[in-house]
């Protein structure tokens, strides 16, 4: 089992140093000269060349790089040049919000969606199911902003029982509030995500509910009920768990979209900010962290999947 | 006689409804278990076998319905009961065991839940139901129940995982046991130590069994009174002994004929076929539902439904021909086919293979593992090799390494009618590649279910005898002809075909570039008898005609008794004994070989003393010292070699002219023990 979790986490440094490259490349050829979108189209040649040389802009690639990763490395995370503030005071309040969006809509979602699909795979072929299928797949093929704007207009501005803005005005608010304010938004990804992870689980159920260890547990005299609980559940789950573990970075690694329309200062609208500032220090570690969410719920998906399934818990352990 | 039977089926009827339309597949069954009997049911597969065990358990699946009869249980009528009813009796009364032990169990749960939940649901507490899980896993004699106990079903052999199942049936104490093919699957030892096991249980307990198998050998052995179902419906019924010696339905007279038996080879027997096929799920009959296959039937048969007519005492069958049962027609199907136009011109009996010191190793989680140890064999034109063993003594390897998927250890060395060929396929010349091929276990997984027939063989034929695409294509409708798929299936999918006819398909293909070896893995194993003997008569034919060689890979050695001209014997990748199919089956045997043999049941009812192989097959990365089956070996104790089969590993010795074996134990000390 270490040695598998050793070897998984190697393989995830070797995808996030690709991903670092891939996100350094990509910055550093945008478009446009950064210098003149920073100090304005008047600002002397002069002040461009010490503004670049300050900047190391003037450097090789390879040590800007190097500069820049070794910066993220020993938690020197550059400064903004939009803010004049180290990258790692911006993004720390904004990492912070979004995983409390996060962990709402999941608290959310979870449930609500496993149960969904348990629902829609012991009632197979029958109204429920399709309901819940049909039901699902429309909600998801909506985009979350679509329902974002729906929701508040319905919750925010005509029944007024939610606040439109995911944010308390409030100085200090407390946990009630933050959580009441987070609901809306939560429930616009409910309605993106519910009809892929109620799916995924009504494929795993129907699969365990039609495996011969099924059929010995329904002839050994159990109930379906009971034989539903004891024996299905814990099989049909894997994959879901699984799934839902991939789903986590989408969720914290910043809404854009969602953030933008509650009007949410989370990791999603520094990340949009950045890009229209060309604020490269600042969209080079936002982005590039984003990929080390990922990366790390990816691992804890698969070390979960692992230790729920003694097959494979088994394989890794010889 | 005033007793209630445990079981009664009275004209029981059950019909699945596929795309709307009820389709019967039960047709008035009835026939009653008494207490502490053993009846057997038995018939090809679609027949209705386990629908009948299923309904039995008031479990039919979801599209499944019982359209007519009863189902009583101790005289009670469980078809109408509801679910409550029908969880206390499975619960409490009956129990089943299944064919696939390894699926039936649930593989996130351990082992000693999964019994203790019997013991739970009976109202036992949890600290209690996991002790008596314990004892439940000592009766079925599993070794080390308590270590078991804590197991996951993944880590458990075949043999352990169905001694599981059957720990989990007996452990409500039932009065019926259903047992659906519990041994198809398992190796010929594990069966007969599986088999025993049941005995032994029936004997303590008393309960009554019904007993599902295709295996006319393991009825035979296990069962007081045997059904026979075919399309549905019982045709013939009595004592397992009278049924047997005297066959009285056609259907029963020609499934005994299909099956190699002991004894038959063939250089001189042929084996009978049942012409035809089953019919499709649901048919509507008139007459007898195997009129359209019978030999003896007339206009009469298929007219009118023949009812159960008393052969003797309560051996009854449906048939208005009993009495001509016995001297139903012989049917032997001959193909017509045209003889390969090839260069080969040796003569049967001279050496086509020679394969020496072939090893192979591979490397497990960093250790290395030794699965075929220094195999030498031969083999001459138009002969077959049959190879013997438990699974994974190698049987397989020792394919693959042949054909060049898997190339062996420095040293190995194939030669093919004189020529060394490559390690590897793809360092082969295409006319190597055709000489040598081979015709799989499973023709679904083996056949492109894209492709149509004669798209399959055609394309063989064109690569391997580099022939237009023309010309490989009538070449391809000449094989397939041959080989008994008519025309009229030339241009169709395999899916389309019955699992025999994708056989044939897969021999056509295997025949496409004129092969002098053709080597078949298990060949017929996923087959019915009847398509069984049609296969292997198929085969024959073909190797008397190109004089084509074989190499035969069965667990079934009444199959490869009936088709090899030599037999090598395996055990963890080292040949145990080689010779003449004669020599080997006739003794005195290596004890291996000696104990595989008497491990198979026979259909003949001769009592013969089983030879048990003790322990199981240890893993080949750690094997005994000395000789590798000393640990096992029925004939070590007490031969007076016990030292040396401990210390020293035995060569493979020539014990008389082409007869080798590996064993410390002389010849003529084996003989003596073993007489």
């Amino acid at each position: 089992m270490l040695r598998f979790i050793v070897k998984r986490i190697g393989l995830s440094i070797l995808t996030l140093t690709i991903v670092s490259l891939i996100v350094f490349l990509m910055t550093s050829i945008m478009p446009g000269d950064i210098a003149k979108q920073i100090l304005g189209r008047d600002a002397s040649p002069e002040a461009f060349e010490i503004w670049n040389k300050e900047k190391g802009f003037d450097k090789p690639l390879v040590v800007q790089y190097s500069r820049w990763m070794g910066g993220v490395l020993t938690g020197d995370l550059g400064t903004s040049f939009q803010y004049e503030m180290p990258v790692g005071e911006i993004l720390g309040p904004a990492a912070s919000k979004s995983a409390q969006l996060a962990i709402v809509a999941l608290i959310l979602i979870a449930p609500i969606s496993i149960l969904g699909g348990i629902v829609a795979a012991m009632n197979r072929g029958k109204k429920v199911d399709r309901a819940l299928t049909v039901g699902g797949l429309s909600a998801a093929v909506i985009p979350e902003f679509v329902w974002a704007v729906v929701l508040i207009l319905v919750f925010g501005v005509a029944i007024r029982a939610f606040p439109v803005s995911a944010f308390p005005d409030e100085e200090n608010p407390n946990i009630v509030s933050s959580v009441y304010h987070l609901i809306l938004p939560s429930i616009a990804l409910l309605f993106v995500l519910f009809g892929y992870i109620s799916r995924i689980t009504r494929a795993g159920v129907i699969e365990a509910l039609d495996s011969d260890y099924m059929r010995t547990a329904v002839l050994k005299g159990l109930s379906r009920k009971t034989a539903v609980f004891r024996h299905v559940l814990r099989n049909a789950l894997l994959p879901t768990i699984a799934v839902i573990a991939t789903q986590v970075p989408y969720l914290a690694g910043g809404l854009i979209a969602i953030e933008r329309v509650f009007n949410y200062p989370g990791f999603g609208n520094i990340l949009l900010d950045a890009v229209i500032a060309r604020d490269f220090p600042l969209l080079q570690t936002a982005v590039f962290l984003t990929g080390v969410v990922i990366i790390v719920f990816q691992l804890i998906a698969d070390i979960l999947f692992a230790v729920l399934n003694p097959r494979i818990r088994q394989k890794v352990t010889e | 006689m005033n007793t209630t039977p445990t079981l009664e089926l009275r004209n029981l009827e059950v019909a699945y409804t596929v795309r709307g339309i009820d389709r019967q597949v039960l047709r008035d069954v009835s026939f009653a278990i008494a207490p502490g009997e053993a009846y057997g049911l038995v018939g090809e597969s679609g027949c209705g076998k386990s629908t009948a065990a299923f309904a039995a358990m008031r479990y039919l699946p979801r599209n499944g319905k019982i359209t007519k009869g009863s189902i009583l249980f101790e005289g009670q009528d469980i078809v109408d009961i509801n679910e409550d009813a029908v969880a206390k009796l499975r619960r409490s009364a009956i129990s089943m065991v299944y064919q696939n032990p390894a699926t039936a169990l649930n593989p996130t749960i351990r082992i000693g839940k999964q019994i203790a939940e019997v013991f739970e649901l009976n109202g036992v507490s949890s600290s209690d139901a996991m002790m008596m899980a314990e004892q439940a896993l000592t009766r079925v004699q599993i070794a080390d129940p308590a270590r078991v106990l804590r197991r996951y079903a993944h880590q458990l052999s075949g043999g352990m995982a169905q001694r599981v199942v059957i720990a989990m049936a007996l452990a409500s104490n039932p009065r019926l046991l259903v047992m659906d093919e519990p041994t198809t699957g398992l190796d010929a030892t594990v069966e007969a130590e599986v088999l025993d096991l049941v005995r032994e249980l029936r004997r303590d307990t008393g309960t009554a069994v019904l007993f599902i198998s295709h295996n006319l050998g393991v009825i035979r052995n296990m069962c007081d009174r045997v059904g026979v179902l075919y399309a549905g419906a019982l045709v013939e019924q009595g004592a397992t002994s009278d049924l047997f010696s005297n066959p009285s339905h056609p259907y029963t007279v020609g499934l005994l004929r299909c099956i190699p038996r002991g004894g038959l080879h063939k250089s001189t027997d042929r084996l009978d076929t049942i012409p035809g096929t089953p019919p499709a799920l649901g048919l509507k009959f008139d007459g007898c539902v195997f009129a359209a296959r019978c030999a003896l039937a007339d206009d009469k048969c298929r007219t009118q439904l023949p009812q159960m007519v008393t052969i003797n005492g309560a051996h009854v069958a449906r048939c208005f021909h009993s009495d001509k049962a016995s001297s139903l027609p012989r049917s032997v199907e001959q193909i017509e086919y045209a003889p390969q136009v090839t260069g080969h011109s040796t003569k049967v009996g001279d050496a086509l293979l020679n394969i020496s010191h072939l090893s192979k190793v591979f490397t497990q989680d960093g250790h290395k593992v030794r699965v075929i140890n220094d195999v030498s064999l031969t083999l001459g034109v138009g002969e077959t090799l049959g190879l013997v063993g438990e699974s994974g003594s190698g049987k397989t390897t020792i394919a693959k390494l042949l054909l060049g998927l898997t190339p062996p250890e420095e040293g190995g060395v194939v030669t093919l009618d004189g020529k060394g060929l490559a390690k590897t396929l793809n360092r082969r010349d295409v006319a190597d590649v055709g000489a040598m091929q081979i015709v799989f276990q499973n023709p679904d997984q083996a056949l492109n279910r894209r492709h149509s027939v004669t798209r399959i063989v055609g394309r063989a034929v064109e690569r391997l005898r580099k022939f237009s695409l023309a010309d490989a294509i009538a070449r391809a409708h000449e094989l397939l002809s041959g080989m008994r798929v008519e025309a009229s299936l030339h241009s169709v999918r395999p899916v389309q075909l019955s699992g025999g006819l994708k056989q044939r398909v897969a021999i056509s293909r295997a025949f496409a570039g004129a092969p002098q070896l053709v080597v078949c893995d298990e060949p017929t194993s996923a087959l019915d008898v009847s398509v069984q003997a049609a296969i292997l008569n198929l085969l024959v034919d073909l190797q008397k005609q190109d004089k084509t060689s074989f190499i035969f890979i069965s667990h079934d050695l009444g199959v490869v008794r009936y088709i090899s001209d030599r037999i090598a014997v395996l055990y963890l990748g080292r040949v145990v004994e080689f010779g003449t199919s004669q020599r080997v089956f006739s003794g005195p045997f290596h004890p291996y070989t000696e104990a595989l043999l008497s491990s198979v049941p026979n259909i003949d009812g001769s009592t013969r003393k089983r030879i048990p192989l003790t322990g199981s097959v240890p893993s080949p990365s750690n094997p005994p010292s000395g000789c590798v089956l000393n640990p096992r070996c029925p004939r070590k104790a007490g031969s007076g070699y016990e030292t040396l089969c401990e210390t020293e590993e035995p060569n493979l010795n020539e014990v008389e002219p082409g007869h080798f074996m590996r064993c410390h134990i002389p010849m003529a000390k084996l003989k003596q023990l073993q007489s």
